[in-house]
């Protein structure tokens, strides 16, 4: 069973939610994104997404665009992202890793080197953000040949007959972006999210999750309730990009940082 | 005019893309994110079913005639023909439409859509402000809202265009992200789309973005080539040997080379920017010096580095600064039907004066790349036979540029 399948099937039996944050790899450095990542499966972290920093994100609002520009700025590169997850390894078997970005650097690496270098390093799913299904078959292939999963997007644009050839496809977790707009915008109608979500129920056993506006303990608690996780990254990003030094260089900044999602963790405990 | 029938619609014999699922070849396709299928399928759906209607393109020919000023003339530039030694050199006067380029044809053709598609609000990214400019006319011309993004950079180079956006009734949105020019002005417009894409439609400036982009701006600017095919059986009496166009994004050169893709007789050369040189990283030459990768909706080459980040551009021509190029030409350069060569920024500004001092016609510097490919190409044709070059655009925006490289002070 695969280590998304395993945590999924954790938090179902233990009546959980799961608590996905995001971070870009590289922002501020590489050496504190995988402190941070630590820090975060410390907090009660369930799953990690990690950003592969990319020139042109225009799927992302102007908090993330300013992470991968600082994690740009050190030169970061999928290869460097793909090393970050090794290391990560190294202390931790057992949290599930999806790396999150842009086709781009994929396709210039080659999808068969990006496959074998992500199983290696220990990834468990791969979210392009700007590849939908119908350009998808090579990579998705590729990534299932090697039991990496292949994470979609389901928006509040999408049709259901869509929404059913992309739920038919996914696996590991379905992900709902909440809003129609950019990571990081706020979120305001809850009713359609949930009405949404029921639907997509109909058509899936995948955890659902909702990401894309989920900024504090009280939105995560609101979204939780819909659905069967969370993703958070621009509030995280956001207090990385906060840092008085502008790098991770105490116990302190790490706190700061991660200590939010401890007050997420808390409130989507609180839903059962 | 002949009786080569130069109305808009209806499709050419192989050649023949994209295919049903937006793809030319392996390039093209729809790489956008998942909010916005639904509005790119929207929009394939309703233009396939208004590319099957000729009242549509009666609309479309009815306003290049009487808004836009078509057809514009293939003029025989007698003294540069002369100068080259070589082929009788023609030029295609795009200059002389409405707005002063070729961009016009694509935005009244799309602004049409948008009213078909009962869609409100206009929004656009430039570069130069040219494109800006003739999204922001036909905005005006059917009363709808427009907001044109535009690299930081770009409003500082480009302040006449931000103008006349303004003068337009046009929102002009300064970029401040990425390498704050063309680029980042269009992530920008993609987020503005997701982020309104009820009642927004987004005109894409040139034959790139997730399909049908492509194929419609293509459909769109296949005017200029059908009236060259016209023209050239009528004042030449036979189809051009050579057609020459620049290729930024390449909207102009796929509009004048696509009613022509069946003619084997017909060589065509498509002109980048090659900058300061195509062995430095200061030039916009994709199809060139690039590899193929993914951006902006769509496959095709592009300008990126070992690590998959796209490059940053120059080019002495602001249209011309992109680093992704149309996927039809990615193409046609594997088809080996275009041939993709380049001009330096040094070649485009000596065309410039050239062209100005031998036939008074002041072209645009993404023009002049063209220009300065063509004079080469021709002397080395003969006198029966005839070369056409796109010009794309007038220079008139240009001149503050060329005075400021050439350290005059107006």
């Amino acid at each position: 069973m695969s280590r998304i399948a395993q945590t999924v099937e954790g938090a179902r039996e233990a009546g959980n939610k799961l608590l996905i944050p995001y971070l870009v790899a590289g922002d501020p450095d590489l050496a504190s994104t995988l402190q941070l990542m630590h820090g975060l499966v410390g907090r009660g972290a369930d799953i990690i997404e990690l950003g592969i920093p990319f020139s042109d994100p225009s799927s992302d609002g102007p908090v993330i665009q300013r992470g991968v520009e600082r994690a740009l700025a050190r030169g970061t590169c999928l290869q460097d992202v793909l090393d970050l997850v090794q290391e990560f390894r190294v202390k931790d078997a057992v949290t599930p890793i999806v790396l999150m970005g842009y086709l781009n650097p994929i396709e210039i690496m080659g999808y068969v080197q990006f496959v074998a270098s992500a199983c290696e390093a220990g990834v468990d799913g791969v979210l392009i953000v700007d590849m939908p299904p119908a350009e998808s078959a090579e990579l998705h292939g590729k990534l299932q040949a090697e039991g990496v999963d292949t994470i979609y997007l389901v928006a509040p644009t999408t049709s259901a007959a869509r929404a059913s050839a992309i739920t038919s496809l996914s696996t590991g977790y379905l992900y709902y972006v909440s809003l129609k707009g950019v990571t990081g915008a706020a979120l305001t109608d809850h009713q359609s999210v949930g009405e949404k979500i029921a639907a997509l129920r109909g058509l899936t056993d995948l955890p659902i999750v909702i990401g894309f506006g989920i900024k504090d303990a009280e939105s995560a608690q609101a979204m939780g309730k819909l659905a069967d996780g969370v993703v958070i990254g621009s509030a995280l990003v956001e207090r990385i990009a906060k840092l008085p030094a502008h790098e991770l260089q105490s116990s302190a900044d790490l706190q700061h940082c991660t200590a939010e999602i401890a007050v997420v963790r808390d409130a989507l405990n609180q839903i059962k | 005019m002949s009786d080569v029938d130069v109305a808009s619609g209806g499709s050419l014999p192989g050649f023949d893309g994209p295919d049903s699922s937006g793809h030319f070849g392996p390039y093209g396709g729809v790489f956008v994110g998942e909010t916005l299928i639904g509005a790119v399928e929207e929009l394939a759906r309703v233009y396939e079913r208004l590319a099957a209607d000729e009242k549509f393109w009666e609309e479309f020919d009815y306003e290049l005639k009487h808004y836009v000023g078509r057809p514009s003339p293939l003029y025989f530039a007698e003294r540069l023909t002369a100068a080259c030694g070589g082929a009788r050199i023609y030029l295609k006067r795009e200059d002389l439409n409405h707005t002063g380029a070729h961009k016009i044809n694509n935005t009244i053709g799309q602004a049409l859509l948008a009213r078909h598609m009962g869609k409100t609000r206009i929004i656009a990214e430039t570069g130069a402000g040219q494109h800006g400019v003739a999204s922001a006319t036909v905005a005006a011309r059917l009363g709808l809202e427009c907001h044109v993004y535009m690299g930081a950079d770009d409003i500082v180079r480009q302040a006449p265009n931000v103008y006349r956006m303004k003068l337009l009734g046009a929102n002009v949105v300064s970029v401040a992200s990425g390498s704050r020019t063309l680029k980042d002005a269009m992530n920008e417009a993609l987020r503005d789309w997701a982020s309104n894409v009820d009642n927004t439609y987004y005109i894409i400036g040139t034959v790139a973005g997730p399909h049908p982009y492509p194929q419609l701006v293509r459909d769109f600017q296949c005017v200029i080539g059908r009236e060259v095919r016209a023209q050239s059986l009528e004042q030449i009496g036979h189809l051009p040997g050579a057609l020459v166009a620049c290729v930024g994004g390449g909207s102009n050169a796929i509009g004048l080379f696509h009613p022509f893709l069946e003619d084997a007789n017909v060589a065509m050369y498509g002109v980048e920017a090659a900058g300061k040189g195509l062995d430095t990283k200061d030039h916009a030459a994709p199809l060139c010096a690039g590899k193929p990768g993914v951006l902006h909706g769509n496959r095709t080459y592009l300008m990126t580095d070992a690590a998959g980040q796209i490059m940053e551009t120059h080019s002495v021509s602001a249209g011309l600064d992109y680093p992704g190029v149309g996927p039809e030409h990615a193409w046609l350069k594997d088809l080996k039907r275009v041939n993709y060569v380049a001009a330096t920024d040094k070649q485009a500004m000596a065309a410039f004066h050239q062209l100005t001092e031998l036939e008074g016609i002041i072209p645009a510097l993404e023009s002049s790349h063209a220009v300065a490919y063509a004079a080469r190409l021709a002397a080395d044709m003969e006198f029966e036979q005839s070369l056409v070059i796109n010009l794309s655009g007038r220079g008139d925006k240009d001149i503050e540029t060329v005075a400021r490289i050439e350290g005059i002070e107006l």
